[in-house]
């Protein structure tokens, strides 16, 4: 302790100075050799190249029936509405945070009251805008332990999240918004495209 | 042949500070004489962490952290390596002992004070080790790639997508992909093997140091070092660590030891609480269980993030579930300082701070108990009923235990 302290004593305003500067010189250094370190931590290229788009035939889907498909690593959900769900839409709404769909969550052209292109026809991300498990697909209407307003749609078994039969979330659930709709496009009835807007964009 | 031993440790001695360490932090590391049951659970600690340490190094001579090697590696240790299963369990209920004996080792500390004047540091290194011990059995926990792998990391880094503005880039700085994949797995099992247990030894060396700096707390709260025997200089209720403290370790080690090989030999799951039933099916990106629940040690904080349901100022009820989550922990770091009674051990404490304590135990317990169950109403609304309590404990203690009727604590320590 003295001999520090009569060091300072000493420390002329040159010697001051040289301190100060090799300690800045020495931490640019530290933070320069960190960074190659760092970024070497983000998506490597392989990972960015991976995200090319899917198609799906939807032939065989058909109304009332959930298809699961992989999208970057997602499941991708393609479910056929039939005309008794897509009635459930329009009951449902005053219990739903966002029903018009105002936060972006999805491409302009899904920005409807069924969230899709074509009225029966949803393409939705199958992941909780929670934490991002994957909802089950509950069409059951008023099953016993959703309770009887339960008219059909999703349920996050990790949060207890809800949303209807277009990924829109209710109220007073954990989960803060919709679900996301993915960029996808018809490349003809019933040849889906998903990951792009158009067959070449991607 | 004692002359010689004598002669050898006097040349180790010229050379490396073997006879004053060994002194310092055994021999004559004196400890209060009045130390209890609950004083085990330090000692126990450092004995899961050198088994997780051995365990896991064999573990990794077969592991692969391969996304699409993962599964099948820890099946295979488990059935044609050889003794693989004996290892793999050793080092799974290792984990939950890891956790039972800490939450004990917390729990005495609060009991008894020991975080107060002039342990603070000591308090805080212990709950810098228990920040660490709980990014460990997160990494571990991911490592065999089955369902609750998958779907535990999945919402554990979604969490960190909650925070505004860089949530997005850094999950994608955590997981090196714009999904939870292969190299997320990897990259966790570099942190568990590596950057994990090297930092908890050096912090529990620290912690170490920083006991025998200020010596031990003991269940009287009282400090020993303040009646030091005028001609010694050793505390009058001091007795050496070694052989008092030692041999009363190894009992408990004995103990400890029987209830550990009982886990590991008849119920190395645990009734799916130490290892979950869904953590046998690999890892399917495409479909979350129909129940998932954190491993038992983590459901208390699991049940206060899913029970904020409701948006609250300009915040969402996501980000607010993240940051009491994340609070419920840190706030233990708080403890020495929101702690304002006149004495330290709850023996001299007042009906406020027994009754608060107690409330905040069953709290810990029934949230626990919430988060091993699905969410439905009733389930949430008692997770935000004792979320509150829990927090209570910790944001009134300024005040209950000021205001609290102590006794007056006793000059010697007592049985």
């Amino acid at each position: 302790m003295p001999d520090s302290f009569s060091i300072n004593e000493r420390m002329s305003g040159r010697r001051k100075f040289l301190v100060a500067a090799t300690s800045v010189a020495g931490g640019i250094a530290g933070a320069a050799i960190a960074t190659p370190f760092l970024l070497s931590m983000m998506p490597s290229e392989r990972a960015k190249a991976a995200g090319a788009p899917v198609e799906v035939d939807i032939s065989k889907l058909e109304p009332g029936m959930l298809l699961m498909v992989e999208w970057r690593g997602k499941v991708v959900w393609i479910l056929d509405r039939t005309p008794e769900m897509l009635e459930t839409l329009v009951k449902i709404e005053a219990d739903l945070a966002d029903p018009t769909s105002e936060k972006k969550q999805q491409p302009d052209y899904a920005k409807n009251r069924t969230r899709s292109i074509k009225p029966e026809i949803l393409v939705i991300e199958g992941v909780c805008t929670h934490l991002g498990c994957s909802p089950v697909f509950r069409k059951e209407v008023a099953p016993a332990d959703l309770g009887p307003d339960w008219l059909g749609g999703f349920f996050c078994p990790c949060h207890g999240s809800k949303f209807d039969l277009a990924g829109r979330v209710y109220k007073n659930v954990p989960a803060p918004s919709n679900m996301v709709v993915p960029p996808h496009t018809y490349l003809s009835d019933n040849r889906l495209l998903i990951g792009a807007e158009s067959e070449g964009s991607a | 042949m004692s002359k010689l031993f004598n002669s050898m440790i006097g040349w180790i001695d010229e050379r490396f500070p073997l006879t004053s360490n060994w002194r310092a932090h055994l021999s004559e590391y004196y400890a209060p004489k009045n130390f209890n049951f609950w004083y085990y659970f330090g000692s126990l600690a450092l004995l899961v962490l050198i088994n997780q340490l051995i365990t896991g190094i064999f573990l990794t001579m077969n592991y692969k952290p391969d996304a699409s090697l993962a599964f099948a590696s820890v099946e295979y240790i488990m059935r044609d390596v050889n003794y693989g299963w004996l290892i793999r369990y050793m080092h799974s209920t290792g984990a939950s002992m890891f956790f039972v004996v800490v939450y004990l080792h917390m729990f005495r500390g609060m009991m008894y004070g020991s975080y107060r004047k002039p342990r603070e540091l000591l308090w805080l290194i212990g709950m810098a080790i228990f920040f660490v011990l709980m990014s460990l059995a997160f990494t571990g926990y991911i490592l065999p790639w089955g369902q609750m792998s998958y779907w535990g990391a999945q919402v554990i880094v979604s969490m960190f997508g909650a925070i505004p503005v860089i949530g997005d880039t850094l999950s994608q700085w955590l997981l090196g992909d714009f999904t939870l994949s292969d190299a997320a797995l990897n990259r966790f099992f570099a942190y568990h093997v590596v950057t994990l247990p090297i930092l908890l030894v050096v912090l529990v060396l620290v912690h170490i140091l920083a006991l025998h700096e200020t010596g031990s707390n003991n269940p009287d709260g009282i400090e020993i070092k303040a009646n030091k025997n005028p001609q010694t200089g050793i505390p009058v209720d001091g007795i050496p660590f070694h052989p008092y403290y030692s041999v009363k370790d190894i009992v408990g080690i004995v103990v400890f030891l029987l209830v550990f090989g009982g886990i590991i030999f008849f119920a190395p799951e645990m009734g799916g609480y130490f290892l979950e039933y869904n953590n046998f099916i690999p890892a399917n990106t495409l479909q979350t269980p129909d129940h998932i629940a954190p491993v038992w040690y983590f459901t208390p904080y699991y049940s206060m993030l899913r029970a904020v349901t409701v948006n609250f100022l300009w915040i969402d009820a996501k980000l607010w579930g993240v940051i009491l989550m994340a609070a419920s922990v840190v706030i233990f770091c708080f403890l020495p300082w929101l702690d304002r009674s006149p004495v330290k051990s709850i023996r001299y404490k007042g009906p406020y701070f027994k009754t608060a304590l107690t409330l905040f135990v069953i709290s810990f317990f029934v949230l626990g108990w919430l988060g091993t169950k699905s969410p439905t109403p009733l389930y949430t609304l008692l997770a935000q009923i004792f979320t509150v309590i829990y927090f209570a404990f910790f944001i009134l203690m300024p005040w209950y235990s000021k205001i609290d009727k102590t006794k007056p604590e006793p000059k010697r320590v007592t049985k």
